[in-house]
């Protein structure tokens, strides 16, 4: 579980989280949902120590992150597996090559066993055949899903997803999204996805944090959401006239059941 | 008046940001000059390095040196002949020239322009795309991985590039003679003519010295990127800029203390 308590971050003068108190839950997929620039990418940074918080504590499973030794938060981030917006795969490298970067660096596996393990992964992620191309030669899909790959080889604890659909068509969106889902109920990890996609918001968040200016304005899941009554979250979730009418559905069923 | 203030405001502000910079040299050093997180990860990247820095160089470097050897040979006795000078001269000073400048600072120089670039932006490039992000969530010192194997590559290769090119300036001059200036046997005697092996040394030191500045000067400007392409763009130049202008500030030091 990743806990982030009273958390603030300001560059320069301008403050852009403000005491933000949020639960990421073991074995569920966590969302950060929120408008362009309301400070999602900056909480996760912080989460991942990317950045550093300018007051408040963050918590995996009971070690606060802010707080830990140099050498201790290196060990800690073994345990994080990250799929970053444009995927961030090393070019120079083949896909099988990025999937064992991890192991080569930290495992004191024999080579076959650690070409065996990244072999397994790309085979969870559906991509047998594609160990000797380059990310150059691939799509964003298959990048990101050689990114999910790369993420899970160590079996980390705690996986981050920065906007993982961003640049993808729904239907690979859709892929992504089970496959994020499928891996983080399997392997009980706790995942933590920065999006703004409704299509996953609905699908898979089991539990959303709703980010506006900088503060967590709501915590819920998926069903919840429909119902809920705060209206910055309205106006961000029902923007589009499609959303809209369904929560106008959602609504109509409401009241006859009601009745 | 207010121009003397103007002025005074922009030294003030240009110290600072050259203090800046130094510091954060200095810090990136600080990583970068640490024990590797894996050995054989360092002497893979190491290899590969020397490869692409120092191989890929030769071309150039032997095609200039060649060229420059010719042309210092022509310059030198079209300028001093003369009926009292003995015909060694040319060989002699030639030798001197490229022993002592040309193969050691000069050729360094135009290193700087072909490898900084190259190391500015590849570097730049992985930290706009967040690879060097993906090198740091793993617990990888990215510093260290990236930078070090191009420092220790080209410092063990410059050397090699020094003595190619005062070999290919040697046959360079002696080309010359198929021009009919000179014979031979005359460039051979100045060639031998009180050869004094410290000099030899003194290029070597000198390469050593310049590859550490050009790799970690470029690598500093790619590392500290911020932005997009255009940045990446202008990180290389700075590189070069900056790397060369060490190049020439260090060569007056290293000249007197050790010739």
């Amino acid at each position: 579980m990743i806990k982030v308590e009273h958390l603030y971050k300001s560059f320069d003068d301008k403050e852009v989280l403000k005491d933000i108190n949020a639960t990421f839950r073991d074995g569920e997929v966590n969302l950060i949902i929120g408008q362009s620039g309301s400070g999602k990418t900056v909480l996760m940074k912080n989460i991942v120590g990317l950045l550093t918080p300018t007051k408040g504590s963050i918590y995996y499973d009971n070690r606060d992150f802010v707080s830990l030794s140099k050498r201790e938060k290196i060990l800690l981030r073994r345990e994080m597996g990250m799929i970053f917006q444009s995927a961030a795969l090393f070019d120079s490298m083949s896909v099988l090559d990025n999937v064992m970067f991890p192991l080569d660096m930290f495992s004191y596996d024999a080579y076959e066993d650690r070409k065996k393990r990244a072999l397994e992964c790309l085979a969870r992620v559906n991509l047998q055949g594609a160990e000797n191309k380059f990310p150059g030669e691939i799509s964003g899909g298959m990048q990101k899903r050689v990114a999910i790959a790369r993420a899970i080889v160590l079996q980390p604890k705690y996986l981050f997803c920065d906007e993982p659909n961003s640049g993808l068509d729904p239907k690979t969106s859709i892929v992504i999204d089970e496959l994020i889902a499928g891996i983080t109920h399997e392997d009980k990890i706790t995942t933590i996805v920065n999006t703004h996609d409704m299509n996953s918001v609905m699908g898979i968040g089991e539990n959303i944090t709703f980010i506006c200016e900088g503060k967590a304005e709501w915590q819920g899941n998926n069903k919840e959401i429909m119902d809920a009554t705060n209206k910055k979250l309205e106006d961000f979730i029902f923007a589009s006239d499609i959303l809209r009418q369904a929560k106008e559905l959602h609504d109509q069923q409401q009241r006859m059941n009601r009745n | 008046m207010l121009f003397i203030n103007h002025l005074n405001a922009i030294k003030v502000l240009s110290i600072k940001s050259g203090l800046t910079h130094l510091g954060k040299y200095v810090m990136l050093m600080g990583r970068v000059l640490s024990q590797p997180d894996r050995w054989r990860m360092f002497l893979k990247q190491y290899v590969t390095e020397m490869y692409q820095l120092g191989y890929n160089s030769i071309g150039i470097v032997l095609i200039i040196s060649f060229f420059i050897g010719a042309v210092i040979c022509l310059q030198i006795k079209l300028n001093i002949q003369s009926p009292w000078m003995p015909r060694m001269v040319v060989g002699y000073t030639t030798r001197e020239i490229m022993l002592l400048e040309f193969s050691s600072s000069i050729m360094c120089l135009i290193l700087a322009g072909k490898v900084g670039s190259n190391i500015a932006s590849e570097i730049g490039t992985m930290r706009i795309t967040q690879q060097i992000d993906a090198l740091d969530i793993m617990g990888v010192n990215s510093a260290n991985y990236l930078i070090l194997p191009k420092i220790v590559g080209l410092m063990t290769i410059m050397p090699i590039l020094v003595t190619l090119s005062v070999a290919a300036g040697i046959l360079g001059a002696y080309a010359t003679s198929l021009l009919g200036t000179t014979t031979v046997p005359e460039l051979t005697e100045g060639f031998r003519y009180q050869f004094n092996q410290w000099f030899f040394w003194c290029g070597m030191i000198k390469a050593v010295v310049y590859a550490f500045i050009i790799t970690s000067v470029s690598a500093y400007k790619g590392y500290t990127v911020e932005g997009g392409s255009v940045e990446v763009g202008k990180s290389s130049t700075d590189a070069v800029v900056t790397s060369s202008i060490l190049v020439l500030f260090s060569d007056i030091f290293l000249t007197n203390m050790l010739t």
